[in-house]
């Protein structure tokens, strides 16, 4: 049951192979036994999710049933969920209870979906190794001595080691693509306004863009369909009309432009990943694509650029955890200031606090304009690097990540860090969607494909991505877990 | 040495939208704390903003009515700073590209003349909410505040002005000004004691011929037109003692205090904040056509300037009497309604600002919540004008439609009897008792002077005028006493 993709267990589930309820209980029971070890989950939610799927049941039984009714999901811990725990994977938030649902969760759960629970994260979304996490880190389900990747590597492992077929993440800089490729599943990270940021917790505004991750890409068109779409509680979120990204899953590739960016096969990159991608590249020259080499000419900008403007807006949006309101607050104040000072200390870990103090840094006045204005200037033409590019090819390929997952604890310099999300960074900056898909193995650690295209081409990304899945069989891998082999 | 004052005013003004400007909850004024402040409102996780189109709409009617720019394009920033009643740690504000660009307010002085006062833009922002020091304890002796966050969210529109007002008077003056535009728009109530209405005051001195501006302080959040000017008096002669001490006057925030009549240093430049304003990346930027602009022109209401002119060339009404009756969107509303219902705008302006206006001063009421109706008033002057009623009772038939003793003037003259005698045989009658009881008035009468006799008449008619309760005419007494005395000489 658990190794079905959505798209198989949509139809085991109409077929009457089985129910939502005995879905449900059997993953479940792979958390149960297996999350141990994992941590992939900060929050299970066994109650809701049986109800939920006890209604999905019921309304299957009226002959109500959509094309996601009944399928479990599980939820970064991002997302505010309605009487559930929301953390953000911080201390801050250990006691958050949200009165509201994401509007995408909000969309998950109409569209009769079953939450199996929370999924764990770098704090506040910040991290490339789920490392930062109050909860503890999350293992990646290939190699338990490895990182997930981040920040949605609860998420991902989660979906890798067969707990949900699917779950929700979020990608400010790489974070739905960075660990799908470690966890060897597929990520989209869509246009940023395709889907309403409403109920997610902001780390950077003007970046932070929700997406489905599943084992395939017809799983993620078959979220995409719930989650996208205009928001009037979210005003960056677009108001255009959601095509149907199933419908072109099938169209053949023969024609295909593809671009491989110069600057994305450089220095640092590790041979093995490299290796991998281009033999992927040389599958869709199979299948008819034409490639050739662009140059995207700023992309080494990119990463100044994001740790100017990313924790610039961090530290704004998380200014409001004060200890007045919500969230943890330090024990006795002696006055105002005591308050303020000892509940942010105290609830904000490390990484959190490092970029904290840049955003105040380069906000700050007399270095607005030498960083955070310059950062935006540097935006604009990343951004209009990429739009250079798809005027000459359809789709941009390169690797997701310049390695695949490295060793629990192995970065321990943030700024070696900071240059895992290389390739994924300026995306985001750009606000294009991007999809990871997987492409290989260095070892035991998965490789992972990343395909670029322009604004709102979510449905090309997904058929270019779709008919790589149709031949190749990456996606189809699965992790021997310890508890399974044993 | 001669001094001459400069006065900025950056003037508050809650706009009077039903919701608050980011969010759905209620504006209401005076709910219990924390009932009308939503999840957007306490700044809880993952919550956004929405831009209520009301308090964009009210913006560009102000631009309009003080003949600014308005800019194609404006931005909301962020402006950071922690407070325990600013929920999000940053107040969403325009700081680069404001709402409203450069415009200007005529300003009317007590002596009449005018001035024009730059306005240097207004830009929308949200409220804070407050904190409530008093009374909170956490039962172990521990003083504590409480939060209440109705009043967050509240659409403002702040105002600023150039540094071109001269004196007190000419401060109180703009802010009355700017005061009447915004409720004659009815973009707010305007009401000060409420809050809706508050200014931050800007003065600093210079000896008279000086060019650039002397170091200047700002008073924050005054909330009355007189406490204006007095904060600002106050301040001017501390300033100047200062310097004239051998002082510097150094830029710091001040505060008045009404009780002592003081203002009090809250703190200096160096301990300013830096609030580290940038664009928030949440709201998109509001883009404004020019037929949305065209549209909102089109709706604006008559202004007090053009009022005040129309009364002044139309209604024949002297400069200041315009002035006053325009001045407040109600006051005018009930003048021209008493106008309607008595035809004659002269002797409406003479009722409004003679009996009315100090009935009201008296009971210190609004002119909207006067007892006496504008018909009701209106129906009193027509009656005095068709001579129906003396003057005299007149002020006695308005006193008793301020007690609310009739309907109507009318009902009143009826009940009381009031109505003027005119028939000048049963005034002759009168006039012939008086005459017949007062038998040494009348030799005196009769042995005086020719030209003193006019004033002697004066007992005559109050005689006459007793007799009758008042209601005989007295032009017809005068004559016809004058005519019978004189035949008895």
């Amino acid at each position: 049951m658990h190794d079905k993709t959505l798209t198989e267990l949509a139809a085991s589930l109409a077929a009457g192979e089985f129910t939502s309820r005995e879905l449900t209980e059997h993953l479940l029971g792979r958390i149960e036994r297996l999350d141990g070890t994992l941590n992939s989950f900060i929050t299970v939610t066994p109650e809701q999710a049986l109800a939920a799927a006890d209604a999905a049941d019921a309304a299957r039984s009226r002959g109500e049933a959509g094309p996601l009714t009944g399928l479990p999901v599980a939820i970064k811990d991002l997302f505010c969920t309605d009487g559930v725990l929301t953390t953000a994977g911080s201390k801050m938030l250990a006691n958050f209870i949200a009165p509201y649902d994401a509007s995408v969760v909000e969309r998950l759960k109409a569209a009769g979906t079953v939450s199996l629970g929370k999924a764990n994260l770098d704090e506040f979304a910040m991290g490339s190794s789920n490392e930062n996490s109050a909860f503890g880190a999350v293992k990646n389900p290939w190699d338990t001595s490895a990182v997930p990747g981040g920040s949605s590597g609860g998420s991902a492992a989660a979906v890798a080691a067969g707990l949900a077929p699917a779950a929700m993440g979020t990608d400010t800089g790489g974070s739905i693509r960075q660990p799908a490729a470690f966890c060897g599943i597929t990520g989209l990270k869509p246009t940023y306004g395709r889907v309403s940021r409403w109920g997610i917790i902001a780390y950077a505004s003007s970046l932070d863009q929700a997406g489905p991750m599943a084992r395939t890409a017809e799983d993620c068109a078959l979220l995409l369909n719930a989650i996208a779409g205009h928001d009037p509680r979210d005003s960056t979120c677009v108001a255009r009309g959601v095509p149907d990204y199933r419908e072109e899953l099938d169209a053949p590739l023969a024609g295909l432009k593809i671009g491989l960016p110069r600057e994305y096969f450089g220095d640092g990159l590790d041979p093995e990943v490299e290796r991998a991608v281009r033999e992927a590249v040389a599958v869709y020259e199979s299948l008819g694509a034409t490639v050739r080499e662009v140059s995207l000419p700023h992309t080494h900008y990119a990463i100044p650029a994001y740790y100017v403007i990313a924790p610039a807006e961090a530290s704004s949006n998380l200014s409001r955890y004060d200890g007045v309101r919500f969230g943890h607050r330090c024990e006795n104040p002696s006055d105002l200031i005591d308050l303020y000072k000892r509940s942010r200390a105290e609830g904000f870990g490390e990484e959190v606090k490092r970029r904290i103090l840049i955003g105040t840094h380069t906000l700050s006045e007399g270095f607005f304009d030498a960083y955070y204005k310059k950062a935006q200037q540097v935006r604009r033409l990343i951004r209009q690097d990429f739009l250079d590019a798809f005027e000459e090819v359809d789709v941009l390929m390169g690797p997701a990540s310049p390695t695949p997952a490295f060793d629990l604890g192995a970065q321990k310099d943030p700024v070696s860090m900071y240059l895992q999300d290389i390739y994924t960074i300026a995306v985001n900056l750009a606000g294009i969607p991007g999809i990871s898909v997987p492409a290989g193995f260095v070892g035991k650690r998965p490789v992972g494909l990343q395909i670029l295209g322009t604004h709102f081409a979510e449905q090309r990304l997904l058929n270019v991505a779709h008919q790589f899945q149709q031949a190749t069989d990456w996606h189809l891998r699965r992790p021997q877990l310890v508890e399974e082999s044993a | 040495m001669q001094w001459e004052t400069v006065i900025g005013l950056e003037v508050h003004v809650q706009l009077a939208t039903h919701s608050k400007i980011f969010s759905g909850a209620s504006t209401a004024f005076g709910a219990e704390p924390n009932t009308q402040a939503c999840a957007v409102d306490l700044g809880l996780p993952g919550v956004l903003p929405v831009l209520n189109e009301q308090a964009v709409a009210m913006a560009v009617q102000f631009g309009l009515a003080i003949h600014a720019e308005i800019p194609e394009v404006s931005v909301f920033d962020r402006k950071n700073y922690f407070y325990p009643d600013l929920p999000k740690g940053y107040q969403t504000s325009q700081m680069y590209h404001p709402i409203v660009g450069p415009g200007e307010v005529e300003v009317t002085l007590d002596d009449g003349s005018s001035k024009r006062v730059r306005v240097h833009h207004a830009h929308l922002e949200e409220d804070a909410g407050k904190s409530l020091h008093e009374s909170f304890s956490d039962g172990m002796g521990h003083a504590m505040t409480g939060i209440d966050l109705n009043r967050a969210g509240t659409p403002l529109l702040e105002i600023v002005s150039e540094p071109d007002m001269r004196s007190a008077k000419e401060a109180a003056a703009y802010l009355k000004a700017i005061h009447s535009i915004v409720t004659y728009l009815g973009i707010s109530d305007g009401n000060m004691a409420e809050g809706s209405m508050r200014c931050d005051v800007n003065v600093s001195v210079r000896p008279v011929g000086q060019a650039e501006f002397g170091t200047r302080a700002e008073i924050k959040n005054v909330n009355s037109f007189r406490f204006v000017e007095r904060a600002i008096e106050f301040e001017v002669e501390r300033q100047i003692e200062l310097i004239e001490d051998g002082g510097k006057v150094v830029q710091e925030t001040r505060l008045y205090d009404p009780e002592r009549d003081e203002t009090r240093s809250m703190r200096t430049k160096e301990e300013a904040n830096d609030y580290r304003y940038f664009p928030c990346p949440d709201l998109l930027p509001v883009v404004l056509d020019a037929a949305y602009v065209d549209h909102l022109r089109e709706t604006l209401p008559e202004l007090p300037d053009e009022k005040r002119a129309r009364f002044q060339s139309a209604l024949g009404l002297s400069a200041y009497d315009a002035g006053v009756l325009a001045a407040s969107r109600e006051m005018a509303e009930y003048f021209e309604a008493v106008k309607e219902a008595c035809g004659d705008a002269k002797q409406a302006a003479n009722w409004v600002q003679g009996e009315l206006a100090g009935a009201l001063n008296r009971e210190g009421l609004a002119i909207q919540d006067s007892p006496v109706s504008a018909p009701q008033l209106g129906g009193l002057i027509a009656r005095v004008m068709d001579d129906t009623i003396s003057g005299k009772a007149a002020k006695q038939v308005f006193q008793a439609l301020w007690n609310g003793q009739g309907a109507n003037a009318d009902e009143v003259i009826e009940a009381k009897g009031l109505k003027q005698v005119t028939d000048s045989g049963a005034i002759e009658a009168m006039i012939d008792r008086v005459i017949a009881d007062s038998p040494a008035q009348v030799a005196q009468y009769r042995d005086a002077e020719p030209d003193k006799r006019g004033k002697m008449i004066g007992y005559f008619v109050g005689q006459v005028m007793k007799a009758s309760h008042g209601t005989a005419n007295p032009q017809q007494v005068n004559s016809l006493l004058k005519e019978k005395l004189d035949a008895l000489c």
